[in-house]
């Protein structure tokens, strides 16, 4: 919403300058984007008039002026073809920044002549109008004047209007709310019905009261139509707005002045003799005045002509084309008719459409604005076109005005802290325009442009604001003490853990959008059609990811795109798995483009068994379960189609309980990701993981520090090659859970000395004895027990 | 006599030279040996008579003493000369570089989160969380935004596929309000919590991303009001800006599910692209606040009458940026290494009371 300062200025008595209105608006809620001020670009520039015109003696194109100006004679070389003796038109000295050419004017010769200033065009001021020559003004303007005082320019305020006070957009609701807040004194003139001469020839039937439950109109006869005066067309041209004519720009000027939309058909045009406002019919069609032709539907509001027959206008929205005035109009039909707000804004969601009408209809115009719109909209008319006005007809009633409801005016201290008398509170709120009794009951009356008003909080805003929050006090929280158990919940707690685990590891943490492309969705799982956004921001990202490790691969290959292939990323985020409360998992993905740089100590550890390792000590420091088993079995328990068939594995608690797959991402999920392998990674859904069970007591119970030395023994197993090494590692390991503490791998060979088929494993166990050193029938008994668990799965002891 | 300190003279000199361990060996089993020079003199002992056993037996036994220290001193003269060889031969140039270990990172978004947390947690907060994916009620309508209402186009929603069964069509959360409903709903005051998580708006720009994050707290108690509002975010404000005071205002403003309702402003220069706080004379927006709106009080079976309290509401992305420098938002989320590396913490710079917060 934009306005001038001197348009306030009519509603508001105030000495205040631009700067002030809006701060004193950002201070009570009206939220200034912009502060324009032309006068400071056009300070420079004044009214001059030329004395004599001759031809330059080095070019003929170009004349010698001797210019009468504010800084006395001057001579001024210049090169329009309408400078002439006698001319008044604009000087800028030498030192002005000329805006429309971007220079600041320097004293040089053009041509052998100094020219001592320049004489202007409207483009040069940025100004608008004819530029074919210097600016031909008006010859009784005194040389010396402003040209900011010409031109009429003068500061303009941008701000936003929020949805719930719809009165903002008007001047005279702005002025309102700065009088109570003490910028001035509100002086909005008040509007003078005007007597109708004759009974209103057009009749007005409301078909649809839910859409238009109450129309006003007026004939006004023998207008004459035509361009507006100065005044108008500068006022509305300051804001933005086209001039039309006097007609349309007098309802123009009403929506922005008094935020009151209104219509005015051209009679003569006007099928029969009544205006019907109903919904619209399935496959009726208007031709708007914006030269489109909409859609109408039965929640639509039409204005129709013919009895109802012929569409002739969007109510509330926009006029037709049809109907229109022109130059030509001598009779006219006023509309000031009000249209409901849902409706309103639905049809301009519907039809894509937004005019200042809709715009104020959509917020809620003012119901008691419906007579004295139509009656200052008619004193304007009259005053710029002349004629005869009809009687005013109403049909239909004005929704009901807001209601009165109890007021404490104490509340506005317990809900603000603020130190406010009840004077004070009822001085605001009267100010405001609501009506209150005060006494030992309060009861508040809010006026008919504050629909948004229905309480008592909403009462305590009002006073709050115009106070001014810079009064608020400033006092502490009452002290809670400290919870004991911390203030995560073991979920929160557990990803911030893994957050600081992963990075410490070396892995970048990266954040990704929740959504990806549903194909790619599908291709992880996921897609369902429930999870596809209906209004996406990108063809790409219309679904919601059921998994992290695509985003992450892509992320890779753009590093790798752009000559960063080694990278190592994490995510811990959400995963959709359906679109309830509960479909919602917290996953924590790796990533990792193994592209380290070559090293003179060799190749290193494998990659993928890093990230094991990694995988397995981020389990361990989020609490997992002993028990966790690394299985790789493609055909029982495959582990997911992404993941590359012979190089994934699955982590899970017991036979079935998924807790995390990893491994290679699958080549050809990568190509369609268009994203180069190797790529490795893994997927821990953290809901998964079982949260350590909450002991009774944090004591950790004793150490059991052994003072008896272990042992260690080695093994070498051959068994046959499908068997996972991984699976004799536990068999052997169960042989005896309580002495055996650890079981190492340090050899895996196939080759001569092994049959084919076969594979060579070697173990190093490590026997803890508990009550005293173990005697050698003892260790021979346990090596039996290991050999006899190995033996299970068809390994025996190599010779 | 002269045999003596002959043996001793030739004995001390062929230790002094005796070149390796074995040499020396051989040296010591020739004197001190069963068979040896010093031990037959020491036997020789025996058959002489008390006299000559009087003189002769101290200056065989000093010899011999002495003999031993030196081969003694030897022995350790060598020993310390091969461990010097040795230790010679295992010269290893450690100008070499040692494996590159990537160095990880914690992303500048999630770690200004930690940094939300550690100062709420410090005030009492608890932290609550809730589905990305919502119903209009707990996006909307319990938040007092009237159905179809103007104030609803503001928030540029992503809508889901309309379920086929019931027709619903779920959104993507708009803020991380619907938790505040939640929370409401499932507990009883005093409330305390924040609530911080992705959200979403169909907005992109230089300045917005469709999914972004928010941090939103709630407190709610029999006489919770704006002055503590006012205090909780000032002191909020200024630690996390790790600043002592901060110069704030508070602007009024207006959200559906507040009343009263306000912005707050820091004051600030920017000039230079860099944020100098309590400096110069512009003001920039940072959140916004209000007083819970009794229709949400009563919507989530909380009498308004009995209860009030406040929330409010701050990007955390935003405040990332501003307080690290990071001069575009878009990069946040594209995953680049480097920028990841450049703009991402430590895993060891956890925010803590104790340690402060950066």
């Amino acid at each position: 919403m934009k306005f001038t300062l001197s348009w306030l200025k009519d509603h508001l008595d105030t000495t205040a300058d631009a700067r002030g209105v809006a701060e004193a608006m950002t201070m009570a809620g009206l939220e200034v984007e912009e502060v324009t001020d032309p006068t400071a670009a056009l300070a420079p520039f004044t009214v001059a008039r030329i004395v004599s015109a001759e031809r330059h003696p080095n070019a003929d194109r170009l004349q010698v002026c001797q210019v009468e100006t504010v800084d006395g004679p001057k001579e001024i070389v210049c090169g329009a073809p309408n400078a002439r003796a006698g001319l008044v038109t604009i000087y800028a000295p030498i030192g002005a920044w000329v805006p429309g050419l971007g220079v600041t004017l320097v004293e040089k010769p053009v041509r052998g002549v100094v020219s001592n200033g320049m004489l202007c065009s409207a483009a040069e001021l940025e100004l608008p109008g004819d530029s074919d020559g210097i600016l031909d003004l008006p010859a009784d303007l005194a040389v010396g004047t402003p040209a900011a005082e010409v031109f009429g320019a003068e500061p303009v305020i941008d701000f936003e209007v929020t949805p719930n006070r719809p009165d903002w957009l008007g001047v005279d609701g702005i002025a309102r709310d700065l009088a109570a807040a003490g910028l001035g004194r509100l002086k909005t003139p008040a509007i003078v019905p005007v007597a109708g001469r004759f009974a209103c020839p057009v009749s007005i039937r409301l078909e649809a009261p839910g859409l238009c439950p109450v129309f006003a109109g007026r004939v006004i006869r023998g207008v004459t139509n035509g361009p507006s005066p100065e005044w108008l067309q500068r006022r509305l041209a300051a804001i933005g707005l086209r001039s039309i004519n006097r007609l349309v720009d007098v309802t123009n000027l009403i929506a922005y002045d008094r935020a009151r939309p209104l219509h005015v058909y051209d009679l003569a045009s006007l099928k029969g003799g009544a205006v019907v406002a109903r919904g619209g019919t399935d496959g009726e069609t208007v031709a708007a005045l914006d030269g489109k032709t909409y859609a109408a539907a039965p929640d639509i509001c039409v204005i129709a002509d013919d009895d109802g027959g012929r569409a002739i206008g969007l109510g509330g929205v926009m006029g037709g084309e049809t109907t229109g005035c022109s130059d030509a109009t001598t009779d006219v039909f006023l509309e000031s008719a009000w249209f409901d707000p849902l409706a309103t804004a639905q049809t301009g969601r519907t039809l894509g459409i937004s005019s200042d009408a809709q715009y104020r209809f959509a917020r809620r115009v003012d119901p008691g604005t419906v007579v004295p719109g139509i009656e200052l909209a008619t004193r304007m008319i009259l005053d710029l076109c002349g004629g005869e006005p009809s009687e005013v007809v109403v049909a239909g009633e004005a929704p009901a005005a807001p209601t009165a409801f109890a007021f404490d005016p104490a509340r506005v201290g317990r809900l603000t802290g603020l130190d406010v008398s009840p004077e004070r509170t009822a001085e605001v709120l009267t100010a405001l325009g609501f009506a209150v009794e005060t006494g030992d009951r309060w009861t508040v009356t809010p006026p008919s442009w504050r629909a948004d008003a229905h309480g008592p909080a909403d009462l305590i805003e009002e006073v709050a604001r115009i106070v001014g929050y810079d009064a608020l006090p400033s006092t502490p929280l009452p002290d809670l003490g400290a919870p004991s158990a911390g203030l995560l919940s073991p979920l929160q707690a557990r990803a911030r853990r893994a957050r600081r685990a992963l990075a410490a590891l070396g892995y970048a943490e990266a954040v990704t959008w929740s959504f990806t492309s549903q194909d790619i969705a599908r291709a992880f799982g996921g897609g369902d059609d429930r999870l596809r956004v209906e209004n996406p921001i990108a063809q790409g990202l219309d679904c919601m990811r059921p998994s992290i490790l695509p985003n992450l691969i892509q992320a890779a290959a753009r590093n790798a795109d752009r000559g960063h292939p080694d990278v190592a990323l994490f995510e811990i985020g959400p995963v959709y798995r359906d679109d309830s409360p509960t479909g919602q998992r917290t996953a924590i993905t790796v990533v990792v483009a193994p592209h380290a740089a070559r090293h003179w100590s060799g190749a290193g550890e494998d990659p993928l068994f890093q990230l094991k390792g990694d995988l397995m000590r981020l389990l361990t420091l989020l609490g997992a379960p002993a028990g966790l088993q690394t299985v790789q079995d493609p055909e029982r328990a495959p582990t997911d189609g992404w993941w590359h068939p012979g190089r994934s594995a699955r982590v899970q608690l017991g036979p079935k309980a998924l807790i995390a797959q990893f491994g290679a991402l699958h080549p050809a999920t990568l190509k369609t990701l268009d994203a180069e392998s190797p790529m490795l990674g893994f997927e821990l859904i953290l809901e998964a993981l079982p949260e350590p069970r909450g002991a009774k007591t944090k004591s950790r119970g004793p150490a059991n520090l052994s003072t008896l030395m272990p042992l260690s023994r080695d093994f070498a197993f051959v068994v046959e090659d499908r068997i996972p090494a991984g699976d004799l590692v536990r068999a052997v390991q169960g042989a005896d859970k309580a002495r055996i503490t650890e079981v190492a791998v340090f050899d895996v060979y196939r080759g001569k000395g092994v049959e084919p088929g076969f594979k060579s494993v070697a173990l190093e166990v490590t026997l803890q004895p508990d009550q005293a050193t173990l005697t050698e029938a003892e260790i021979e008994a346990l090596s039996a027990k290991i050999l006899a668990a190995a033996q299970k799965l068809g390994a025996a002891l190599r010779a | 006599m002269t045999d003596l300190n002959q043996l001793e003279l030739d004995l001390i000199n062929a230790i002094g030279s005796a070149e390796g361990v074995q040499a020396l060996e051989d040296l010591r089993v020739s004197a001190l040996g069963k068979a040896g020079s010093i031990s037959g003199l020491l036997k020789g002992l025996g058959a002489m008579s008390p006299d000559e056993r009087r003189t002769e037996g101290p200056r065989i036994n000093g010899l011999r003493d002495r003999v031993a220290a030196a081969l003694a001193a030897r022995k350790a003269e060598l020993a310390a000369a091969e461990l010097e060889a040795r230790l010679k031969s295992e010269h290893l140039d450690l100008t070499l570089p040692p494996r590159p270990a990537r160095s990880g990172s914690v992303h500048a978004t999630l770690q200004v989160m930690d940094e939300m947390v550690a100062l709420f947690a410090d005030m009492g907060f608890s932290v609550a969380e809730g589905p990305d994916i919502e119903d209009d009620f707990h996006n909307f309508t319990a938040l007092n935004f009237p159905p179809k209402h103007p104030a609803r186009e503001m928030h540029d929603t992503f809508f889901l596929r309309p379920d086929p069964e019931t027709g619903e069509r779920k959104v993507l959360r708009t803020h991380t309000s619907p938790v505040q409903i939640r929370t409401m709903m499932s507990t009883t005051p005093p409330i305390r919590i924040i609530a911080p998580g992705r959200t979403f708006r169909k907005d992109s720009d230089a300045t917005h991303t469709p999914m972004f994050h928010q941090v939103e707290g709630l407190v709610i108690d029999r006489d919770i009001h704006m002055g503590h509002l006012k205090w909780t975010l000032e002191t909020f404000v200024a630690r996390f800006f790790e600043v002592e005071g901060i110069d704030a205002r508070f602007r009024p403003h207006h959200f559906p599910f507040t009343e009263p309702s306000a912005e707050m402003d820091i004051r600030c220069d920017r000039s230079g692209g860099v944020l100098k706080l309590n400096e110069g004379d512009s003001w920039m927006e940072i959140l916004g606040c209000g007083m819970v709106h009794p229709n949400v009080l009563r919507t989530c079976g909380i009498d308004p009458d009995e209860y009030q309290g406040f929330a409010f509401g701050m990007g955390v992305d935003r405040l990332a940026m501003l307080k690290y420098g990071i001069p575009d938002l878009r990069p946040m989320f594209e995953a680049d290494s480097r920028w990841l590396s450049h703009y991402g913490f430590s895993a060891f710079s956890a925010p803590s009371p104790a340690a402060g917060l950066s």
